[in-house]
């Protein structure tokens, strides 16, 4: 067993967060390899179901990279990812698992750095609560 | 889940070393191989190469492939690419896959080879199950709006506009000065056409306010932006100097941002700037327009003028904030300047202290001219700059002259001209209301600097000039031609064809609680029934395909293309599995 990188899940968005995220790879700005970011068209359609799974099936913590105040389609877009993250966190409670797992923050086309310090920061957050409980991954894991 | 077995073909780019240098493709290749689904899976130098290409259609045609997966660069650069390579070759291009491993994998993670392969290979798994999962679609197409915004009137952007004025494009253009014409109105006779700067911006502003459908904002900035590509609602904000303030709102359709450059400030005490007879490029440019017979700087005649090269331009040593690139125009500046100085003040000698002469393809004449034109040359190394002493009333410059094996040589001179480069203009509240991404140097980002060099992240919003970095007067017109170009393109077609990643509902699962409708800010949708149940159901072109309809249904029953529950969490999973030496 190597030292615990905690394995974090982000959400992005296509238009905002992910090319900010973008520009931190093109600025060579460095963040834990053991991030994985997956895209979507606005943070306002992650599903608290979709955070939870990735708990349980090996992430140890998920990061919604949100729109915030720059999303062009759903003028409420921040009011409803707060939602979902309070959402998922009462699902994580009633599995005894830390809200804290769940984090989101406003990253936009620009904001490279943000980025990066969010990464590091959150990276090391979880690294003090550890790893969570969790059944193993099963072998059909993947196959929808 | 799949009625008969997907047969997907996955490329993994080397990007010439860009990816491979820290992440082992070839490793990835042999990870992803096996996976369920895949048909081909190779690896390739540039997998966007028109040879690369041509093989993929090769190997959809001829492996009858139904999805396709290219792990490279960001998909703001080759989504695009690849979408139209599959339509080429038959393969519907919504079952195209674009898997980032370079602006999120690569580069992100240069310092952990390891850590880059391993997350290489999860997230090109994660592409394939997505893939697998992936129905055909056909576009959703919307009008566009015939009209846009040109900000900056200065020469890249009354070019621009002029242009587009007579594409019958409807231009707005948003200036922040009381006047238009941009630094080139501050100029005099301008190198090669010989044409004097503040005639040629008066002559660009006539030509733009002639045309009926061109409407010139003074004093104005744009204050708000909503919507999206095609079709943009903004806000301009002017303030006549005087009068009240106004907020004027239009609609375009394209935004073109060309707001130009600032000219590098020099330190206090860097080159002895701040002292008598030091000055910078510009305002050298107004001595020389200014003086009548004789050149004056504050009251005194100069008779010898030593210019120093690349101040503010290719800083070296250590530090985040040096300007490290070459400004490119001021070589030729100098040495126009230096020419101008000859004809115009006969007598007035000049020295000029270089590390590299940039006056590259026909501004090499002007170098060889300002030779002619008895200017002398000395050259630096970077490491040892000239230096400017004073010596009492009078500037001296010495430098370790590299043309003369290094001997030091001092120069006495009357004034001392900054070779000023260029740098990113302050615009942080245009930026913010354009969420424009900035590069490490502050200019505008482009996506790509030579295969989409006026395209930015915000689909519709283009860049042109020196707001995107340095370019001398004739390269910024290029660019914002180039820009036009592609403005006019996407609007004179009258429509955009938006992603058909729109939502639906699973009208078996659904039970109509009603939770969805109130929840989709579009009104997209309706109750219809279904059998002897009612239930929900998305107008396609209401619909934006936000997603903001998916957490509030309880059974999941609606549902985003692309993004399906089937889709997203065979993704998750994947990228969830670790590798056998990660554990």
């Amino acid at each position: 067993m190597s030292e615990f990188k905690p394995r974090i899940l982000v959400f992005s968005t296509d238009n905002v967060s992910d090319p900010g995220i973008d520009l931190a790879g093109r600025n060579k700005m460095h963040y834990p390899a053991s991030v994985f970011v997956v895209s979507l068209p606005c943070s306002s359609g992650v599903k608290p179901r979709w955070i939870v799974r990735a708990i349980d099936r090996g992430f140890d913590g998920v990061f919604i990279a949100a729109d915030g105040s720059d999303c062009s389609l759903v003028p409420d877009c921040t009011k409803r990812t707060a939602a979902t993250v309070a959402a998922a966190q009462a699902l994580l409670k009633e599995r005894a698992l830390e809200p804290a797992r769940v984090k989101m923050a406003a990253v936009c086309s620009v904001c490279a750095e943000s980025f990066q310090k969010h990464m590091t920061a959150f990276s090391e957050a979880l690294r003090k609560l550890g790893s969570p409980r969790r059944e193993p991954a099963g072998p059909e894991a993947g196959r929808g | 889940m799949e009625e008969k077995k997907r047969k997907i073909g996955v490329y993994i780019c080397h990007c010439g070393g860009n990816i491979s240098d820290h992440v082992d493709v070839e490793e990835v290749r042999r990870r992803i191989e096996k996976e369920y689904g895949v048909t081909v899976a190779k690896t390739s130098m540039f997998t966007c190469s028109d040879a690369s290409q041509t093989e993929m259609m090769k190997d959809i045609q001829e492996q009858g492939l139904d999805g396709m997966v290219v792990a490279s660069c960001s998909p703001k650069l080759h989504l695009t690419t690849f979408r139209n390579m599959s339509t080429r070759a038959g393969l519907n291009p919504f079952q195209y896959v674009q898997v980032n491993i370079r602006e999120q994998c690569s580069w992100a993670h240069s310092d952990d080879h390891e850590g880059a392969t391993c997350k290489a290979a999860n997230l090109v798994g994660a592409g394939i199950e997505k893939a697998l999962r992936q129905e055909a679609l056909q576009p959703i197409r919307v009008t566009s709006v015939k009209k846009v915004l040109v900000i900056g009137a200065g020469i890249a952007g009354l070019r621009a506009a002029i242009e587009l004025a007579d594409l019958g494009v409807e231009v707005f253009v948003v200036e922040r000065e009381a006047s238009g014409g941009g630094q080139v109105a501050a100029l005099g006779e301008m190198f090669p056409a010989g044409k004097v700067g503040s005639e040629l911006a008066a002559s660009l502003l006539a030509e733009a306010r002639r045309r009926p459908n061109v409407t010139l904002f003074l004093n104005a900035e744009l204050a708000e932006k909503s919507g999206h590509i095609g079709e943009f609602e903004l806000a301009i904000r002017v303030r006549p100097p005087g009068a009240a303030e106004e907020t004027v709102r239009i609609q375009v359709g394209a935004i073109l941002v060309a707001t130009g450059f600032a000219e590098y400030e020099p330190k206090p005490g860097e080159y002895a700037f701040g002292q008598p007879g030091v000055v910078t490029l510009s305002q050298f440019e107004k001595l020389l327009q200014e003086g009548d017979g004789r050149l004056l700087h504050q009251g005194r005649e100069v008779r010898t003028v030593a210019f120093i090269y690349c101040v503010g331009s290719r800083q070296c040593g250590e530090g985040e904030d040096l300007n490290r690139w070459c400004s490119r125009y001021c070589c030729s500046a100098a040495c126009h300047q230096a020419v101008l100085a000859a004809r115009k003040f006969p007598g007035v000698r000049s020295y000029h202290f270089y590390r590299d002469m940039r006056t590259y393809g026909k501004f090499e004449t002007i170098y060889e001219e300002a030779g002619k034109a008895g200017a002398v040359f000395l050259r630096f190394h970077e490491e040892r700059p000239p230096r400017v002493e004073r010596d009492g009333d009078s500037l001296r410059v010495v430098v370790q002259d590299l043309l003369t094996g290094g001997d030091e040589v001092a120069v006495a001179a009357d004034l001392v001209v900054l070779v000023t480069g260029m740098t990113a203009r302050p615009n942080d509240a245009l930026t913010r209301v354009l969420k424009l991404p900035l590069g490490a140097d502050r200019f505008y980002n482009e996506i790509h600097p030579k295969l989409r060099p006026v395209e930015t992240v915000i689909d519709g919003v283009y860049i042109a000039g020196a707001c995107q970095g340095p370019k001398n007067a004739g390269e910024s017109v290029v660019s914002s031609l180039s820009a036009v170009a592609k403005a006019a393109a996407l609007l004179i077609k009258g429509y955009v064809d938006l992603q058909p990643f729109v939502a639906y509902v699973q009208a078996d699962t659904c039970t109509w609680c009603g939770k969805c409708q109130p929840a989709c800010p579009y009104g997209a949708i309706e109750k219809v029934a279904y059998g002897d149940k009612e239930v929900a159901r998305v107008v396609d072109v209401l619909c934006k395909g936000c997603g903001a309809c998916l957490p509030p249904c309880p059974v999941d029953a609606t549902q985003l293309k692309g993004y399906t529950d089937g889709q997203v969490e065979a993704m998750i999973d994947v990228l969830a599995r670790e590798a056998e030496h990660e554990r």
